[in-house]
């Protein structure tokens, strides 16, 4: 699943405090073009924050942003508006918008950000729905769905702009074994089919392991370890281990 | 700066700055595409439609009820004859608009409030923001513009049915003809009367929108701001909507 060597997203030293809490201390991270790269961490120590700097919605304080060759912080609205066209976020809670229906989610960026006609928009629309296999949920409200199938929606609004750069907010928290495959398994496919590039922020081994090509492990603020899964499987840094004993553990209670 | 300032006054100052900004915002966005025709119009829907109700019962009521009142007092003078003049001047100078902007505060005020609140603890917003789709535009402008046009409108009607509860009561007690009445009415309103009570209630609709919509664009993470922002742009824009009824009587007994 390598990429090439052009690098689409750039991380130098960047820092972020809120108030006196200070987030993000120095994260340094390089995305090549087609790469998928998952960072592991414990909760609250900054992984969706990291993803919010990418698309502009938080401004670091410090350090350097690139992205698709554009320096983030520095950018006009205007401007920063068309590289997000070319960013898909998947939200944690998938985001819908609870007064339209699946449909008009989807069709939401594809109406204001596409010269699609409305009847590429409508095969466009069951495309991604199939993608996510929920094509029947087409008419139905986001309060009709189930919080696994929210998440898919959320999904198939995403990537139903075809991004170059896709940013995975937990993509599989709270999903049942099976879902999570097909999650990640679905991001692997974007990554082959459209040669996305993505960042998944997790701490399930599961999705890790079938979609990372590299790893990144934040911790304390910093990326204290970037290695393939296997590396870090063997690595003896306590923190890393944690990860995967208790991957391991759940996997030998399953086989018992 | 809060140094020098008690915190509640300097958190007013805060708030106001703030709703000024917003203002100053909406201004600068409502003439930049992409403008969102359909929404507008779904608001003025949400806003003129669904409040109707609510302002044509007050309204008669407080039609009836001044006439009631009005009687007891001016039939010892034998000056019944003068009621009509007297509650039309009432009602659309200064209870029509107050109360309904009043009313109309509380109904629609909250709801912007509560709904762009929730949008925005549950990402909705943000997620609007990163797929390169203006929120401001879709959320803040459409419903700003509906409650502008729409409130002025609510207020017309309630004077209107005000005017005929009026009618209602004093033909209970005596025997009036509509059309005395309400040719009694036009010979005592006079265009100084109309027009400074229809200028000021684009002020309370505006009002309304402004302060609900930044209430709850700008509301915190965790579900108790979705009641703060609905809670606050009650107590905030009433507040306004008295604070500009005050204004404009100074500034039309000023000018006419």
């Amino acid at each position: 699943m390598a990429g090439s060597s052009e690098i689409v997203i750039v991380l130098e030293h960047v820092k972020k405090s809120f108030g006196k809490n200070e987030i993000l201390k120095d994260i340094s991270l390089r995305v090549k073009k087609g790469e998928t790269v998952v960072t592991l961490g414990k909760s609250g120590t900054g992984k969706s924050v990291t993803l919010k700097c990418i698309v502009g919605l938080v401004i670091p304080d410090a350090g350097k942003v690139r992205v698709l060759g554009k320096d983030i912080p520095s950018l006009t609205y205007n401007e920063l508006q068309d590289i997000r066209k070319k960013i898909g976020f998947v939200f944690q809670s998938g985001a819908l918008y609870d007064s339209m229906s699946v449909r008009q989610n989807i069709e939401f960026p594809l109406v204001r950000n596409s010269d699609l006609s409305k009847s590429e928009i409508n095969s466009r629309i069951e495309e991604v729905l199939n993608d996510v296999g929920l094509a029947e949920a087409v008419d139905k409200m986001p309060s009709e769905l189930s919080g696994g199938m929210r998440k898919r929606i959320g999904v198939a609004r995403t990537i139903s702009v075809n991004p170059e750069i896709m940013l995975w907010d937990e993509p599989t928290t709270g999903l049942d074994p099976e879902t999570t495959r097909d999650i990640s398994n679905l991001i692997v496919n974007m990554q082959k089919k459209y040669g996305v590039s993505s960042i998944v922020v997790t701490h399930d081994m599961i999705c890790a392991k079938i979609v990372a090509d590299k790893i990144a492990v934040l911790h304390d603020g910093i990326y204290s370890k970037l290695g393939t899964f296997d590396e870090l499987e063997k690595s003896d840094d306590e923190f890393v281990k944690s990860f995967f004993v208790a991957e391991n553990s759940v996997q030998n209670e399953v086989k018992n | 700066m809060d140094k020098f300032l008690p915190k509640s006054l300097f958190e007013i100052l805060v708030e106001i700055w703030g709703i000024y900004n917003f203002s100053l915002k909406y201004f600068k966005n409502f003439f930049k595409p992409p403008y969102e025709i359909n929404e507008t119009i779904k608001q003025f829907f949400q806003v003129g439609n669904k409040s109707l109700g609510l302002v044509s019962i007050t309204g008669f009521i407080i039609g009836f009820v001044l006439a009631l009142q009005a009687i007891p007092t001016l039939e010892p003078f034998g000056a019944t004859s003068l009621i009509p003049a007297m509650i039309s001047i009432g009602i659309i100078r200064e209870i029509g608009p107050v109360i309904t902007g009043l009313i109309c505060a509380g109904k629609v005020g909250s709801g912007i409030g509560a709904e762009l609140g929730s949008m925005k603890v549950t990402e909705q917003i943000d997620a609007m923001e990163v797929s390169a789709c203006n929120p401001f535009n879709f959320l803040v402008i459409t419903r700003v513009t509906a409650t502008t046009l729409m409130i002025p409108l609510l207020i017309i009607f309630a004077d209107t049915v005000a005017l005929l509860g009026g009618y209602l009561a004093l033909n209970i007690v005596s025997d009036v003809s509509i059309s005395l009445y309400f040719s009694q009415i036009f010979d005592n309103i006079k265009f100084d009367d109309v027009l400074p009570a229809v200028i000021k209630t684009f002020l309370f609709g505006f009002t309304i929108g402004i302060v609900g919509s930044y209430k709850g664009y700008t509301a915190d993470k965790g579900t108790e701001s979705v009641g703060i922002a609905a809670n606050s742009s009650v107590v905030i824009s009433s507040l306004m909507v008295i604070i500009w009824d005050m204004i404009a009587v100074q500034i039309t007994n000023i000018l006419f």
